[in-house]
C-alpha cells in the first residue's frame, strides 16, 4: 500500500530529547522520500547515540577516566551500483537535508519535491532495544567498577614477583541505533559493550615480557563483578614469568599447536577477511571462484554468526536493519557461504548474511565478522602436542594482520617449543607467517576444546567489536620467524 | 560539493562565551578546551566507476574541569550544542571525583606564549567531480603501465579541511586551520603461475590540485613492478639497508626511547637518568620538528596551549632531551615541548622525526652506499604489521617487509620475510647514514645501514 507523505515538522534540534526511538519515524520518512524523489534507488539513515565511559589503573591508582558523549548521522544513496556516504553531526533540519543533498550531489542526482508515489513509507518499528532498555542501571557504578579494577592490579602484584608494571582498563559503551531505509527496514537497538584488559611488564636486570588479557562481553550488565579477576591475574603472572627468561626461537618451517580462544585470530585474519564480500569486490580474496570447493583440510569447519549469548560480537540487528544469524563459511574444508552486506549483495550477488556492520555514523556498513570461529573436533588437546616430534606450541597469540596479496603474519606472544611430543622450553621473538589458501589445507587436527576470546577488528568500516575462537588446531607445516 | 574555504567551521568566541557562561552556572572556575572541527571529501574507484564517495562534517571536543580540591575530570563531546556542552561540563565534573590525586594535570605556563609563525596555505577544495575525474584517469593511467597489474585494489583521493581550537579559563585562546590532501594508490601485479604482488605510493599536500598525480602512479607502478620477479630467501643473517620509510616506522615505534610520559610510567626503554647516555651510534642524529615545511599535518601547538617548537633529541648518539605534556615537564623540572594531548591523564607522542647523519661523525663503513655496493645485503623497503611485531616495552621486533635482496648490484624482490631485532642493539650498532636526507609523508630519513639482523624466509 502507498503511503501518502507530506512535510513532517522537524523538531528545532532533530534530536533535541537524545531519544532515538519511533517518534523519528515522520522525519526519517521524509528524509528518505525526498532521496527517492530525487532518483535514488536505495536510501539508507543510520542514527546513533552513544555514551561511554573509559577508565585506566596503573599500579594501584586510577590514573585516567574518560566520558564520552556523542551522536550523529549517517546517510547513504545507491543508484545502481555507485553509492554516496555523508555524515554529520548536525541534526538541525537545515544539516540532515544538507547531507542529503551532498550525498545525492555525489551521485548526480538533486532533490526535489516529494512524490508521494515514490516510497512506500516505513515499516512497523522492529525494536530489538525494547527488552534492554535497563541495562545501563543495571551495570555497576562507576565507583565499583573502578574498585573491582584496582583490586585486579593488586592481585598482578600478588602474584608476580618480577612484575614491575601493572595496568588495568575497562570501557563501558552504551550504544543507542536505529535504521531506517527506503525499502521500508526501519530497526532499532540498544547495544551495550564492556571491555576489560589487565597488562603487565615483567623485569629482572637486561629481562623484559609484557603480557595482557582482554575480556569483553556484549549485552551483559554484570560482566565485570562476575569476572574472576583473580584467575585472570594469576594466568597473566605464570606467563610472565615463563616468558621472562625465554630464549629467542630459531626461525624454521615446522608444525605447530594453536591453542585456543585467541588462537582463533589466525583465522579471522587470515581466512575471515578473504571470505568478506567486500574482498571479492576488490579482488583480493583467492576465494572468489571457490564456492562449493574444497578449500580447508576436512577436519575444518568454521563459522561466522552474531548469536552467541554475551560475546563480543553478538549483534541482535546488523547497521544496516538486518536481524543477525549463524553463517556457515567452511564446511568440512568445503567453502559454503560469503559474508555479504548490501553493497557486497549488490555488486558481487552473494545473500546478505547480517553482516553489515560499522564502528560509527561516520562510516558506511560494510561486511564484517561478528563471533568467527572453527568448530570443535574430535581430539583431546594433549593429542595434538603428542603427534609433532619437533615443533612449536603457541599458547597465547599477539596481533597480525593479512596484506593485501593474502599473506598473514601473527606475533606469538607466549610459545614453547615441543620436543617428542612434549612441551619443553618457553620461547619468544616468534611469528607466524603464511597464505591462508596454503595453511587451510594443513590443519589437520582440532581438538574438542573451543573456546571464543574478545578482540577488536579494524577494517574498511572502522574499528568494530568481534570475537575469535577455535578449539586447539594443529598445523602441519608453518613458517616460523625467529631469529 | 565543494567545501568553502573562506568560512570557518567554528566561531571561537562564541564557544569561549558559551563555555565561560555555563561554567559560571555550574560554579566551575577552573577548565579548558580543545575542539576539533572538520570537512572531509573522499571518493574511491573501482575500473573507471565510483566505488564510493563519502562526505562527513565532524566535530570533536575535549572538555577538563578542575574542582575544588583541583583533582580533573574529562569529557569528550561531539554535540556543540548549549545542551551538549552543560552535559559534557556536569559529567567532566563528576569524572573529577575519580581522578588521579597523586599527578593532575594544570595549565601549560606556555599556553598563552606567541606561537610559531607557520605561513601554511589554506587550499582549494575541488569537489567530488574533479576527485572523482583525477582519481579514475589516475587508475586508468597505472593500469597501463604493464600487463600485469590487474587492479589497483586500494584506492582514494581525498580532501579535508580541519580547524583546532585551545581555550582555557584564563585566557589561553588557540586556533588555527588547515586543509589536506591525499592520493594514494595501490596495485596489484599478477603472472600466469606466480604469486600476486602488490605495492603503492601516498602523496600529501595542502590542496588536491597540488598532488603530484604523475609521480604517485609512477613510483606505484615501479614499486609494485620491480616485485614480480621475486625469489624465496635464506633464513639468515644479514648486512642490512633501511630505506627512510622502513627506519622511521621502527624509531618511531620505539618512540617511548624519548617520550617522558613513557619513562614515569615505566614503560620505556629509557629511564630518568637516562639523558646524557649514548644510545646510539654516534654517527646519529634525531630531532623531532612538528614546524617542519614537508609536515603537511603541522599545527601550531598542542593539546594543552604549548607552542609546537623543533627539539634535538639525539645528538651524536647521546640522549640530549625529552618530549613532555605540562605534567611530566613539572616533574622533570624543564618546560613542556608541545607534544602534549588533552586528557586526564596527558599523552605525549612525537611530531614529525627527522633522523639525519651526525656533523663531522665518520661512519664505520662510509663507503656503503645503497646504490653502489656490490657487497650482499638486504635493503628493506617498507615494514608491516607494526601493531603485532613490535614489543615496545621490550625492545624487540620481529616484522613482515618487502625489500630485495641486493647481490653484486642487482635486486632480486624477497617473497615474503620477517625481520627481527632489538630496537637497542640496533641503534648502537649503524655502520653507515647516508648522504641522501628523504622526506616521506612521516618524517626525514636517510637510508641507513645495520650490522648483521635475522632475515625468516621460505627458501
Amino acid at each position: 500500500m502507498k503511503v501518502a507523505l507530506t512535510k513532517a515538522r522537524f523538531s528545532e534540534n532533530f534530536l533535541k530529547t537524545d531519544q532515538i526511538d519511533d517518534h523519528l519515524k515522520r522525519n526519517l520518512e521524509e528524509l528518505l522520500a525526498y532521496g527517492i524523489s530525487a532518483g535514488a534507488d536505495f536510501v539508507e539513515i543510520f542514527i546513533e547515540n552513544i555514551d561511554s565511559i573509559a577508565f585506566l589503573a596503573e599500579q594501584d591508582t586510577v590514573t585516567s577516566v574518560n566520558p564520552s558523549i556523542g551522536k550523529g548521522v549517517g546517510i547513504r544513496v545507491f543508484l545502481g551500483n555507485k553509492d554516496g556516504f555523508v555524515s554529520t553531526n548536525d541534526f538541525s533540519e537545515q544539516g540532515l537535508k544538507f547531507a542529503l543533498d551532498q550525498a545525492l550531489g555525489m551521485l548526480g542526482l538533486e532533490r526535489n519535491s516529494i512524490s508521494k508515489y515514490s516510497f512506500n513509507g516505513l515499516n512497523v518499528i522492529n525494536d530489538y532495544g525494547k527488552a534492554k532498555s535497563g541495562y545501563l542501571s543495571l551495570c555497576p557504578s562507576l565507583k565499583e567498577s573502578t574498585n573491582k579494577v584496582l583490586e585486579a592490579t593488586s592481585l598482578l602484584q600478588k602474584h608476580g614477583p618480577h612484575i614491575s608494571v601493572r595496568r588495568g582498563s575497562y570501557s563501558k559503551t552504551f550504544q543507542e541505533v536505529i535504521v531506517a531505509s527506503s525499502d521500508g527496514t526501519y530497526g532499532r537497538d540498544l547495544r551495550l559493550y564492556q571491555s576489560i584488559g589487565l597488562n603487565v611488564l615483567a623485569l629482572d636486570k637486561q629481562y623484559r615480557s609484557s603480557i595482557g588479557r582482554r575480556i569483553g562481553s556484549a549485552g551483559k550488565p554484570n560482566t565485570l563483578l562476575d569476572w574472576d579477576a583473580e584467575a585472570t591475574a594469576k594466568e597473566i603472572n605464570e606467563s610472565a614469568e615463563k616468558m621472562l627468561y625465554a630464549k629467542y626461537v630459531s626461525a624454521g618451517q615446522m608444525p605447530a599447536v594453536l591453542a585456543n580462544k585467541f588462537g582463533g585470530v589466525i583465522f579471522h585474519e587470515a581466512c575471515g577477511h578473504l571470505l568478506e564480500t567486500t574482498q571479492i569486490e576488490r579482488g583480493t580474496t583467492p576465494f572468489e571462484q571457490k564456492l562449493n570447493q574444497q578449500i580447508a583440510n576436512k577436519a575444518v569447519t568454521a563459522v561466522d554468526e552474531g548469536l552467541t549469548d554475551g560475546a563480543f560480537g553478538s549483534i541482535s540487528m546488523d547497521d544496516e536493519g538486518m536481524e543477525t544469524q549463524k553463517t556457515v563459511l567452511i564446511e568440512n574444508g568445503i567453502l559454503k557461504q560469503f559474508l555479504s552486506d548490501r553493497a557486497g549483495e549488490l555488486r558481487t550477488g552473494h545473500n546478505r548474511t547480517g553482516s553489515g556492520r560499522r564502528q560509527s555514523y561516520a562510516f558506511a556498513a560494510a561486511s564484517r565478522m561478528r563471533n568467527t570461529y572453527i568448530e570443535k573436533g574430535p581430539y583431546d588437546p594433549n593429542e595434538l602436542i603428542e603427534s609433532i616430534d619437533n615443533g612449536i606450541y603457541c599458547k597465547s597469540m599477539g596481533g597480525g594482520s593479512v596484506g593485501a596479496t593474502g599473506q598473514f603474519n601473527f606475533s606469538v606472544e607466549e610459545g614453547y617449543l615441543i620436543k617428542n611430543g612434549k612441551l619443553t622450553d618457553p620461547v619468544k621473538g616468534a611469528t607466524l607467517i603464511g597464505e591462508a589458501k596454503e595453511v587451510m589445507p594443513r590443519i589437520s587436527m582440532c581438538a574438542n576444546d573451543l573456546d571464543l576470546a574478545a578482540g577488536f577488528c579494524g577494517s574498511i568500516s572502522g574499528n568494530i567489536n568481534v570475537t575469535v575462537g577455535q578449539p586447539h588446531i594443529k598445523v602441519d607445516s608453518i613458517t616460523v620467524g625467529g631469529r | 560539493m565543494t567545501m568553502s574555504n573562506n568560512e570557518s567551521l567554528i566561531s571561537e568566541q562564541n564557544l569561549r562565551d558559551k563555555l565561560t557562561k555555563l561554567s559560571n552556572e555550574i560554579k566551575i572556575k577552573k577548565w579548558d578546551l580543545g575542539a576539533s572541527i572538520g570537512k572531509d571529501t573522499s571518493v574511491q574507484i573501482d575500473k573507471g566507476e565510483p566505488k564510493q564517495i563519502k562526505a562527513s562534517q565532524k566535530s570533536s571536543i575535549t572538555i577538563r574541569v578542575w574542582n575544588k580540591e583541583n583533582a580533573v575530570g574529562i569529557t569528550s563531546t561531539s554535540d556543540l550544542s548549549e545542551a551538549g556542552l552543560r552535559k559534557a561540563l556536569n559529567s567532566a565534573f563528576s569524572a573529577s571525583e575519580f581522578a588521579n590525586k597523586l599527578e593532575s594535570p594544570n595549565f601549560s605556563k606556555l599556553s598563552q606564549n606567541a606561537l610559531p609563525n607557520l605561513q601554511r596555505p589554506i587550499g582549494q577544495s575541488l569537489g567530488v567531480k574533479k576527485l572523482l575525474a583525477y582519481l579514475i584517469e589516475a587508475e586508468s593511467k597505472l593500469l597501463d603501465k604493464h600487463n600485469s597489474i590487474k587492479s589497483i585494489p586500494y584506492n582514494g583521493f581525498a580532501e579535508s579541511k580541519y580547524e583546532r581550537v585551545y581555550i582555557n579559563s584564563d585566557g589561553a585562546f588557540r586556533h588555527m586551520e588547515s586543509t589536506q590532501a591525499s592520493l594514494y594508490l595501490y596495485a596489484r601485479a599478477e603472472e600466469e603461475g606466480r604469486k600476486p604482488r602488490s605495492s603503492g605510493s601516498i602523496k600529501l599536500a595542502y590542496a588536491a590540485d597540488d598532488i603530484n598525480i604523475e609521480e604517485c602512479i609512477n613510483e606505484a607502478a615501479e614499486k609494485t613492478l620491480r616485485h614480480l620477479n621475486y625469489q624465496p630467501i635464506k633464513t639468515n643473517k644479514y648486512l642490512i639497508c633501511f630505506k627512510p620509510e622502513a627506519f622511521l616506522d621502527l624509531l618511531t615505534s620505539f618512540s617511548n626511547i624519548y617520550n617522558a610520559r613513557s619513562i614515569i610510567d615505566g614503560i620505556s626503554l629509557s629511564n630518568k637518568n637516562s639523558i646524557g647516555e649514548q644510545i646510539s651510534s654516534n654517527i646519529m642524529s634525531l630531532s623531532d620538528e612538528g614546524l617542519h615545511k614537508d609536515n603537511f599535518g603541522a599545527c601550531t601547538f598542542d593539546g594543552e596551549g604549548t607552542p609546537t617548537q623543533n627539539i634535538t633529541l639525539i645528538d651524536s648518539g647521546i640522549l640530549k632531551n625529552l618530549i613532555h605534556s605540562e605534567a611530566t615537564a613539572r616533574i622533570f623540572g624543564c618546560n613542556p615541548t608541545g607534544h602534549a594531548g588533552i586528557g586526564a591523564k596527558v599523552s605525549v607522542s612525537p611530531d614529525w622525526p627527522v633522523i639525519y647523519k651526525t656533523k663531522g661523525e665518520t661512519a664505520k663503513y662510509p663507503d656503503l652506499q645503497f646504490q653502489h655496493t656490490k657487497e650482499e645485503f638486504v635493503l628493506v623497503e617498507n615494514l608491516h604489521a607494526l601493531h603485532a611485531g613490535i614489543k615496545s616495552s621490550q625492545g624487540s621486533f620481529s616484522l613482515p617487509f618487502d625489500g630485495w635482496l641486493v647481490k653484486n648490484g642487482e635486486q632480486i624482490s624477497i617473497e615474503s620475510a620477517t625481520i627481527a631485532g632489538d630496537i637497542k642493539n640496533l641503534l648502537k650498532n649503524i655502520i653507515q647514514i647516508e648522504d641522501d636526507n628523504q622526506s616521506t609523508h612521516q618524517g626525514v630519513c636517510p637510508h641507513i645501514w645495520v650490522d648483521e639482523l635475522a632475515v625468516t624466509g621460505d627458501a
